[in-house]
């Protein structure tokens, strides 16, 4: 049984609790807003797209550690990323956590949220902000859902 | 802590009759909290279902032979013992539901399509209510034109009756309202709000979910019009539920799902529907969940509805006292009389991280909204960790989960 300290590592808890890219755009090319029903936990997502590629991030989220470390490094690795990048980022990232073996493959800083795999109940808490950043970069209005 | 005084001896052994609670949780003993949700099953209830299914079932209302005439005494019997145990006057007054939602949800429909209710007349409900108070009416509101009030809550998670009666207009049609809150464990006055409902000719609805399993319930007494709980909040198996009405609604308003056994003819011109219970019982019935719902009152009644009241009071007061005094735990909701459900946040720390932690110290507690978005807003939280008893339930739970949130805290180095 994995030991709760390597799902609740030190760096996850400090992205949590000092969130990187947190706040809202001025100017965003694309909006979104994630919620996850089943524990309350919601993001709103800012992107700014220029010529397909990422330039900034930037995102308000209020719920668990595993949800906001996760927007928070997200957010960190996004700049400067292609959108096919970033959707690649995201097939990668739900394969290490849901895939037959956890392949953490280009997955740099998200690596450390290997150990939410062992822990079917809080996967959905790392994927809404990627959910939520698809949606932002389509800019599709509504709010994403996880159930 | 000292061992909380006022505890039932027989109360206290009747955790040997739930087999599940026997089973260790992630290499601990488990200590579960989470009845509000659903509660575990005793042999009683779950032998009951065995015998039933193995000697006795058939479908009921239908056959000629002796097993079916059987099985259908089996089903009647249960709705004498919901009777009984509810007081209500007679069993037509009784129908047997999936659960409460499905019960909400046939009297606001049936209401709604009764032609008593005009746009602009209203529904008062309060913010503590479980969705399931709330999302049945708004369907009804939008297919009637009615307008839905919501009484406040006080700080403390209190509901006063004056705050019900402060929404209560001359067009006030029906009051909907929780015994129990499943979120802050407050007991609200249902006496009260029913008695001065009926004064003034308003219609009560109680939902009686986070009740019926913590005290003795009169409908006669609370004058209500309509109660109901679901069976597995009770011991009993899931997928059963009651609804009390009163005989002379049921009689009048009209039927919900049409099918088998509602009705007295079908011609393809027209149709006639049975008298009450039958009408708003379409299709063959959760018979063997009537039976081990009867099994599971039968069960609890053995104990005496106040001896369990008083028992579980104590364990309830304990498991507040001991979280009271946990650094960084705050409660939301500190009711003035509470029942089953004591729910708290840590600063900190999200409930869900918290239930996470709480899993592998062999704690289960539901953390979460607890389907109450409202009183969720109303007391400005996204979630809350809740613990909720249940007749099994010992101090010595309470201590466990005092012992986990002491390691949520080493983890999260608070």
């Amino acid at each position: 049984m994995i030991d709760l300290r390597d799902l609740y590592q030190e760096v996850i808890l400090d992205h949590s609790r000092n969130p990187r890219n947190a706040g809202r755009l001025t100017e965003p090319s694309g909006t979104a807003k994630g919620h996850n029903p089943l524990c309350g936990d919601l993001i709103t997502l800012d992107v700014l797209v220029e010529d397909g590629v990422i330039r900034d991030v930037s995102f308000d989220a209020r719920g668990c550690a595993i949800s906001v470390a996760t927007a928070s490094i997200m957010s960190d690795m996004l700049k400067d990323k292609t959108l096919e990048e970033a959707h690649d980022l995201f097939r990668r990232f739900q394969k290490m956590l849901t895939g037959p073996d956890a392949e953490a493959e280009g997955l740099d800083k998200l690596e450390v949220l290997a150990g939410v795999r062992e822990f079917p109940m809080r996967v959905k808490c790392a994927t809404l902000p990627f959910h939520t950043l698809r949606a932002a970069l389509d800019n599709e209005p509504g709010t994403v859902q996880t159930e | 802590m000292n061992a909380p005084a006022g505890q039932n001896p027989e109360i206290l052994a009747a955790r040997d009759d739930f087999p599940l609670l026997a089973r260790p949780m992630n290499g601990r003993p488990l200590a579960f909290l989470d009845s509000a949700a659903s509660a575990q099953k005793p042999r009683a209830v779950l032998d009951g279902l065995r015998d039933f299914y193995e000697s006795e079932y058939a479908n009921v209302h239908r056959g000629v032979y002796l097993l079916s005439a059987q099985a259908t005494d089996r089903y009647e019997a249960a709705r004498e013992t919901v009777r009984r145990f509810l007081n209500a006057g007679r069993p037509e007054e009784i129908v047997f539901t999936r659960g409460a939602t499905e019960a909400i949800n046939l009297v606001a429909e049936t209401l709604g399509r009764s032609g008593r209710l005009e746009p602009d007349d209203e529904i008062v409900l309060t913010v503590l209510e479980h969705h399931s108070n709330i999302v049945p009416w708004q369907l009804m509101r939008d297919a009637t034109g009615v307008r839905i009030r919501a009484a406040a809550a006080d700080q403390d998670g209190n509901v006063d009756v004056e705050a019900v009666f402060r929404e209560v207009t001359d067009r006030t049609k029906l009051i909907a309202f929780s015994h129990v809150s499943n979120t802050t464990g407050t007991v609200l006055p249902a006496r009260e709000i029913c008695h001065r409902a009926r004064e003034r000719g308003i219609l009560t609805l109680v939902d009686g979910c986070q009740a019926v399993p913590h005290a003795a319930v009169d409908v006669a007494d609370l004058a209500c019009d309509f109660y109901t709980f679901s069976g597995h909040k009770l011991y009993g198996p899931s997928g059963i539920g009651a609804l009390y009405g009163r005989l002379d609604l049921l009689t009048s308003l009209p039927p919900w799902q049409g099918g088998g056994s509602m009705i007295e003819e079908v011609t393809f011109e027209r149709t006639t529907y049975a008298p009450p219970p039958a009408r708003y019982e379409a299709g063959t019935p959760n018979i063997a969940g009537a039976v081990g719902l009867a099994a599971a009152i039968d069960y609890v009644q053995r104990f005496g509805s106040e001896n369990i009241q008083r028992h579980e009071s104590a364990v309830l007061k304990y498991g507040v006292d001991r979280l009271q005094a946990v650094d960084g735990v705050r409660l939301i909701g500190t009711p003035r009389h509470r029942a089953g459900s004591i729910s708290f946040v840590m600063d900190d720390v999200h409930p869900h991280d918290v239930g996470t932690v709480l899993d592998r110290e062999g704690v289960a507690v539901r953390v979460g909204h607890h389907c109450a978005q409202p009183a969720m807003r109303h007391f400005d939280v996204p979630a809350t960790i809740r613990a909720s008893l249940g007749i099994y339930t010992h101090a010595s739970d309470f201590d466990a989960l005092v012992e986990g949130l002491g390691k949520v805290k080493e983890l999260f180095q608070l």
